[in-house]
């Protein structure tokens, strides 16, 4: 009955997963280490994250695993649930002890939400694909605030590069507070005080923003509007496509 | 370019473009070349839904709103008194390349009226797409309409800078068009459509022997169909979609519930409200056919010439062959499991994937998605030993899924809900 205490990053889980082996542990949770409380009911195992044995983990599981299937472990981590780490160890172990493979034996309840966590996660990263909204800056950067459901900004990075690759941007998430910034040559993370970005407006100040800016807002609003059939305003399904929790960053429904 | 004007414009046009329904930006993998504008997804990506829940992927707009054409369902015909106006291709590249920019769209769906000539109408069109192509390097999605008319020659053209080209059948069956948009007739329409498939083909053919030869239209073709506006039945309809899909190599056929905008027209049937059922039952059909390995005949047939605006396609299907039923999950090949009302393709895919590390139960099944409620009837598994369709009777169950949905419509006028 462990706690494991890592850094919250994937290698360190790897790591940890490779100790959980080494040492025989039976992990009851993990936690980041500033989340540990030593009250819990359990012994303290903190990982230190080590790139040789979240390495080995790893090729382990390239043997058992096509390269879609580790694909989606690592995309399922990005959810950040509270008990993701002990869904994929759970996982992680059966693969591992399987003589053969058992990725697609949906069946399996710890196969199945392996598949249905990564759908998930995938889903959102394909909202950040579809509602995130770039405003031109008088620096001429185009920016973009959101604050994804799971932590798939970095899914999405490949995206906006080979879309956008003429016009620097960021994409920024407000609510893990880093983001992305492109300067026309290379994708790096960044972040920055984030006293700059408004709490209820989700963005920078108006005065950071170009004058033809606010009109390209104005013709995209006037479109947005005008392509609406009356005879077929249907707001709960319109709802249903358009979650409230987005409005906020869209600029058509400012 | 862009100024107080062009808001006005954009009102016009885009009121005008939006009774096209097609808004699909799929299909196509065109990259982002030498540091461009954009690319073209395969799968697609919608970026907004307006207030009627259609999705927002593509600027759909008209080049121009006037028209010489006087068809009788159409917003746009010559003799509506309603404000007119046009874009210079300028405006337009200008328009979707700051859109473009701000992620608010896809990419571009160009449709105009026939203004002078079909060709002439349609080079305006063509030069839109060339000069985002060419002057600006963009490589996000165009659609383009095909205008009837248009000589081969120009279509061709416009293959060339597209990702995908359409031409509206609008009205499902021959006699009826003619009666509504005397200047058109099916030969005008269809013989662009060949001319495009051929293109496709031919296109398909260059790019096998050399990687660089340029695209032609690499997303297809789709027409639109217009629902409720004559009497055609949902055979004839769903028939002329199938064909269509099989023998043009439509990528999308699209139906539109008719909205009367010509009320003064006596041609066109009074309707309080667009038919938004019939519409949500076609595409259903439509899914079936697509991919759930249904024949148009399975559907409807000359006993069954209309869908059933109560259930959907599947589910009546299933009721009306009993016999087949009920299947069993861990025996029946994938195409008998697709046809298990409350059991769609992903589903069944996770179904057959299962079976090969032993028996499928029904607390499985529920975990992997499937509609339990409606499919119980309709399957054996493992363990299961409910009453099936064979003891309730079709009758039975007819009465027993009206009801279910009867008691859910309280809160839900409207007719569109989501496919299956």
């Amino acid at each position: 009955m462990n706690i494991i205490t890592y850094d919250k990053t994937f290698e360190g889980f790897l790591t940890a997963v490779f100790d959980c082996y080494d040492k025989k542990l039976t992990p009851i949770t993990f936690v980041g280490f500033t989340e540990f409380q030593s009250i819990l009911f359990g012994k303290e195992h903190p990982v230190i994250t080590d790139a040789f044995k979240a390495d080995r983990v790893w090729k382990g599981l390239h043997k058992k695993l096509s390269d879609t299937g580790c694909k989606m472990l690592a995309i399922d981590f990005l959810s950040e649930l509270p008990d993701v780490e002990l869904i994929l160890y759970r996982y992680i172990r059966k693969v591992l002890e399987s003589n053969v493979s058992i990725e697609t034996n949906f069946g399996d309840s710890c196969v199945l939400e392996i598949y249905q966590l990564f759908k998930k996660v995938s889903r959102e990263t394909e909202r950040v694909r579809m509602f995130v909204r770039f405003q031109k800056t008088i620096d001429n950067i185009y920016f973009a605030s959101f604050d994804p459901q799971y932590n798939v900004l970095p899914l999405t990075v490949h995206h906006f590069e080979s879309r956008f690759a003429d016009q620097s941007w960021i994409i920024y998430d407000t609510n893990r507070k880093y983001g992305f910034y492109y300067d026309l040559k290379s994708v790096n993370e960044i972040s920055f005080d984030s006293s700059k970005i408004h709490p209820v407006t989700g963005t920078l100040d108006q005065s950071a923003f170009t004058e033809d800016e606010k009109l390209f807002q104005k013709l995209w609003k006037t479109y947005f509007k005008e392509i609406e059939i009356k005879e077929r305003h249907n707001p709960s399904l319109h709802k249903r496509l358009l979650p409230k929790r987005y409005w906020k960053y869209l600029t058509e429904k400012q | 370019m862009i100024n107080d004007g062009t808001l006005e414009k954009l009102k016009i046009l885009a009121g005008a473009a939006k009774y096209d329904v097609s808004c699909a930006s799929s299909g196509s993998n065109r990259p982002n070349t030498g540091k461009g504008i954009g690319n073209a997804s395969p799968w697609g990506i919608c970026h907004s839904f307006t207030e009627d829940g259609r999705c927002v992927s593509l600027l759909k707009i008209m080049l121009t709103n006037y028209c010489q054409y006087d068809c009788a369902y159409c917003i746009n015909r010559r003799s509506n008194d309603i404000p007119r106006t046009a874009f210079s291709p300028a405006e337009i590249v200008e328009l979707t390349i700051e859109f473009y920019r701000r992620n608010y769209i896809e990419g571009l769906f160009l449709s105009s009226g026939v203004v002078k000539t079909p060709n002439h109408t349609m080079q305006m069109l063509t030069k839109v797409a060339q000069d985002l192509r060419t002057i600006h390097n963009y490589n996000g999605y165009i659609h383009l309409k095909s205008i009837p008319g248009a000589s081969p020659e120009m279509i061709r053209e416009a293959g060339l800078y597209a990702d995908r080209l359409s031409v509206n059948i609008e009205i499902p069956t021959e006699q009826n068009l003619k009666l509504l948009a005397p200047e058109k007739d099916y030969p005008g329409i269809l013989q662009p459509m060949g001319i495009i498939r051929q293109g496709i083909l031919e296109n398909k053919e260059n790019r096998r022997k050399y990687r660089n030869a340029p695209r032609f239209a690499p997303a297809g073709q789709s027409t639109q169909l217009i629902i409720g506006a004559t009497a055609d039945n949902d055979s004839q309809i769903l028939t002329l979609a199938s064909s269509l899909y099989r023998q043009q190599n439509l990528k999308r056929v699209y139906y539109s519930g008719f909205i009367p905008v010509n009320s003064y027209d006596k041609r066109l049937p009074m309707l309080v409200q667009p038919p938004l059922i019939r519409e949500n039952r076609l595409y259903q059909a439509d899914w079936l056919m697509r991919f759930y390995h249904f024949k148009v005949e399975e559907i409807v047939n000359d006993n069954h010439p209309d869908l059933d605006l109560e259930l959907d396609p599947k589910l009546s299907y299933a009721l009306r062959n009993p016999w087949m039923f009920p299947i069993d999950i861990n025996k029946a090949d994938y195409e008998l499991i697709l046809r298990i009302p409350g059991i769609g393709v992903k589903s069944a895919q996770l179904i057959i994937a299962a079976r090969n590390f032993g028996r499928v139960n029904s607390g499985q099944l529920l975990k992997m998605g499937v509609v339990l409620k409606r499919a119980k009837y309709f399957l054996t598994c493992n363990e299961l030993s409910s009453p099936t369709i064979n003891e309730i009777r079709p009758e039975g169950l007819r009465r027993l899924f009206t009801e279910q949905t009867k008691g859910k419509k309280k809160d839900r006028n409207y007719g569109q809900l989501k496919l299956f």
